[in-house]
């Protein structure tokens, strides 16, 4: 099965394997007809409006700013209903870089955002720290603090990165179960199991 | 300028000069507030504007130096006072009540090097956690991460602040008091709000819908930038002045390679200079295409954002082929600029100067007249030209109250004196001549590149430099115009190839700080106008 967008040829996707790994993933047991169909139609939708929660912290967040204007205009995409509140957003671009104080500021935002939920790590130091990487006030990677399902490297990345980013999370979205969920969803619960708020009782 | 530090020690006998490349003056901690006192009320001298303190640590002392500017006479000095105590408890009188910017400044210097200063009256941390473990700007930090590990457990808050006495026998005291009253109601706005401009949080105590209080509460994006920075090469430190004020990228990179070019001796090719200066015009004109859309946007009307980015976007692409890169350019070095022009650099320019008329033509039919606008905007957040010295408001925010604190002007560097361009200031002081100070000077800055284009000269754009930078041993102050304000830049070297304090004075700290100050008394919905107007970059505050 080819999952792509609208827009782009299958074949200009850098990187078919991982998604044709998922793919294989999700039928591995066989998919039933009617709850296939359902999935489909359902995985449609949502990848196709994908809204963001307004999260920015620095450098990356002016890039995203502009990847909302004329220009790059994420509109075409279904993107740009940008939200301010998480609890009405589907993902949550972390442009820019996440400090010790920000840290628990930033895991409430996810939790508070509703299921399914989608992290995009943008830019070298959402993704490890980047060039701030050996500060004392500076989280090396938000992968150890929430799940994270694209990586968009630079610094920061261009607009066309972050397109290509969304999009990649627009696939992945195709690829999903919705209904008795297998791949993605128990992932999250497992890496949120391993990663517990401290301080709180679940 | 040598005379300056020769006029004080007349006046003040206690104090002593600092031999060195700029004048400095010390003081024992016991006469340090009456020699302040006297530096900003004597007539000769009038240091009214307290440009940046800097905390130092020489390993056998703990210190500060406090540079003054008087706006009066033009004329910047260092004060150093030393530390008394021991290194467990350090303390120098505060000046809070002469600079109303120090209580900000001291509170920083607090938080990186853990000295106490005698009667500011809120010692919190300012970027670190209440609980954090050590000073991370000392020299024998211990930089473990098992002490301060990253959590995600909520940070410990407090309703309470410290203030710092002596009793009788000399001894250092701490008293609690209340940052907000008793039945205060306060309301949290930040870190995560789309009207903060990134992650600043204010704790606003309101009345029903005045505003009673505001504390500012920073550090949601402290990266250690000066810490960091010693650990560094002096051409690696350059990178990280793109990613404080992203927007004044090569204004800043300017500044800290002038201020390097000058330790060292280096003397730049004329072309580098006219390169450098066009870059730092062009990146005054897109931040404040920028802040002309985010402001509107704050203010409800969207569609400005996208009128305003237009020009934004044309000034990228000239960037990007010159630089390679549409943000965080990294495109001056020390010596000259890394690349030479791009070939059509200048058709690029003269394509911009020629729609950049008609844009803000554009942008005052649209938004400036707008009633709604101008009900918004006009007499609401003034700040006067007194308080905008006392809190150090500069750059376009301080002109637009009446204080000329152009550093271009003032302390012309790199080719600024040889340019016809004016200055823009207005009086009024509120969110309207902030807006409108912005809007003129980008015709002012369209002006300096209308005037630099035919003009470039050629040559080689960078010199040569050894690949391995010592400075000499020495402090050097620099001050320069970004596109938000006066960007101060203090350099330490021991001689070696690393810097050994590097601070950052940057412009939006004190523009923060001064937000509690205004707001005081206004609507809750003026506080985004005000803080809009104000323009801050919350990675700039913090570093």
């Amino acid at each position: 099965m080819e999952v792509t967008t609208k827009s782009m040829p299958y074949d200009a996707w850098k990187d078919n394997e991982y998604i044709e790994k998922l793919v294989k993933e999700l039928n591995e047991n066989g998919t039933n007809v009617i709850v296939g169909s359902l999935d489909k139609l359902i995985n449609w939708g949502r990848s196709n409006s994908i809204w963001p929660l307004t999260f920015a912290t620095s450098c990356c967040g002016i890039e995203f700013v502009s990847l909302g204007a004329a220009r790059f205009d994420m509109a075409r995409f279904g993107w740009e209903v940008a939200r301010s509140s998480p609890r009405q957003a589907d993902f949550m671009m972390v442009a820019g870089t996440i400090v010790h104080r920000m840290v628990p500021v930033f895991r409430r935002l996810y939790d508070q955002l509703a299921e399914p939920k989608y992290v995009i790590a943008c830019g070298g130091c959402a993704i490890s720290g980047g060039p701030f990487r050996k500060s004392y006030h500076v989280a090396k990677g938000i992968g150890d603090i929430v799940p994270v399902d694209v990586y968009v490297p630079g610094c920061p990345p261009r607009p066309e990165a972050m397109i290509y980013g969304i999009m990649q999370l627009s696939r992945k979205m195709k690829v999903e179960r919705f209904f008795g969920g297998v791949n993605r969803q128990e992932k999250q619960k497992e890496f949120l199991a391993a990663h517990p708020v401290e301080g709180v009782e679940d | 300028m040598a005379n300056i530090t020769d006029k004080i020690v007349k006046l003040f006998p206690d104090a002593t000069v600092v031999e060195g490349n700029d004048p400095m003056v010390t003081v024992a901690d016991s006469r340090w507030h009456d020699l302040a006192a006297l530096l900003r009320d004597n007539e000769e001298l009038k240091f009214d504007y307290l440009v940046t303190i800097v905390g130092m640590d020489w390993t056998e002392h703990l210190g500060c130096i406090y540079y003054l500017m008087s706006t009066e006479y033009n004329t910047v000095v260092g004060v150093k006072v030393l530390a008394e105590g021991t290194r467990e408890t350090p303390y120098i009188h505060s000046v809070a009540d002469l600079w109303a910017v120090a209580v900000t400044y001291e509170r920083e210097v607090f938080d990186f090097f853990g000295i106490v200063f005698i009667g500011n009256p809120d010692m919190r941390r300012l970027f670190l956690n209440l609980d954090w473990k050590g000073y991370p700007l000392r020299k024998d930090y211990d930089e473990d991460p098992a002490l301060n590990p990253v959590s995600t457990e909520s940070e410990r808050q407090t309703d309470f602040t410290d203030v710092y006495s002596l009793d009788e026998n000399g001894n250092v005291q701490k008293k609690e008091v209340r940052v907000f009253e008793k039945d205060d109601f306060v309301v949290n706005i930040g870190p995560q709000h789309p009207a903060t401009h990134g992650v600043l949080r204010f704790r606003t105590a309101v009345n029903g819908e005045e505003i009673k209080k505001i504390d500012l509460y920073c550090g949601y994006i402290h990266r250690g930038i000066e810490k960091l920075c010693e650990n560094l090469a002096y051409p690696q430190t350059l990178h990280f002045m793109d990613r404080m004020d992203y927007f004044s990228a090569h204004n800043y990179h300017h500044a800290l390679c002038m201020l390097i070019e000058k330790a060292a001796g280096i003397e730049i090719s004329r072309r580098a200079q006219v390169i450098r200066v066009m870059m730092d015009e062009l990146s005054r004109i897109a931040s404040h295409c920028l802040f002309i859309g985010t402001y509107c946007m704050d203010l409800g009307a969207t569609t400005m954002l996208f009128y305003a980015l237009r020009v934004r976007e044309q000034i990228l692409d000239i960037m990007e082929k010159t630089c390679g890169a549409r943000m965080t350019f990294n495109y001056e070095c020390i010596g000259g600029v890394m690349q030479d022009l791009a070939p059509d650099f200048v058709q690029d320019v003269k394509a911009l100067l020629e729609v950049l008329p008609k844009n803000i033509k554009e942008y005052n039919e649209i938004f400036t007249g707008n009633v709604i606008a101008r009900n918004r905007m006009e007499g609401v957040g003034v700040l006067s030209r007194e308080d905008a010295i006392s809190y150090a408001v500069t750059g376009p925010s301080g002109r637009a109250s009446g204080w000329a604190c152009d550093m271009r002007k003032l302390f012309p560097y790199s080719i600024y004196s040889e340019l016809d361009f004016e200055e823009v200031v207005m009086t009024e002081g509120d969110s309207m001549a902030r807006f409108k100070c912005r809007m003129r000077e980008m015709e002012e800055s369209a002006k300096i590149l209308a005037q630099l284009v035919d003009n470039i000269p050629e040559g080689e754009y960078c010199v040569k430099v050894p690949k391995v930078l010592k400075l000499p041993v020495g402090s050097w102050f620099q001050l320069t115009e970004g596109c938000r304000g006066a960007f101060g830049l203090y350099l330490e070297s021991d001689g070696n190839t690393k810097p050994y304090r590097l601070k950052i004075a940057p412009p939006c700290l004190p523009q923060a700080a001064v937000v509690d100050h205004i707001t005081r008394g206004q609507k809750i919905a003026d506080l985004i106008t005000i803080g809009g107007s104000m323009d801050y970059i919350v990675p700039d505050i913090d570093r």
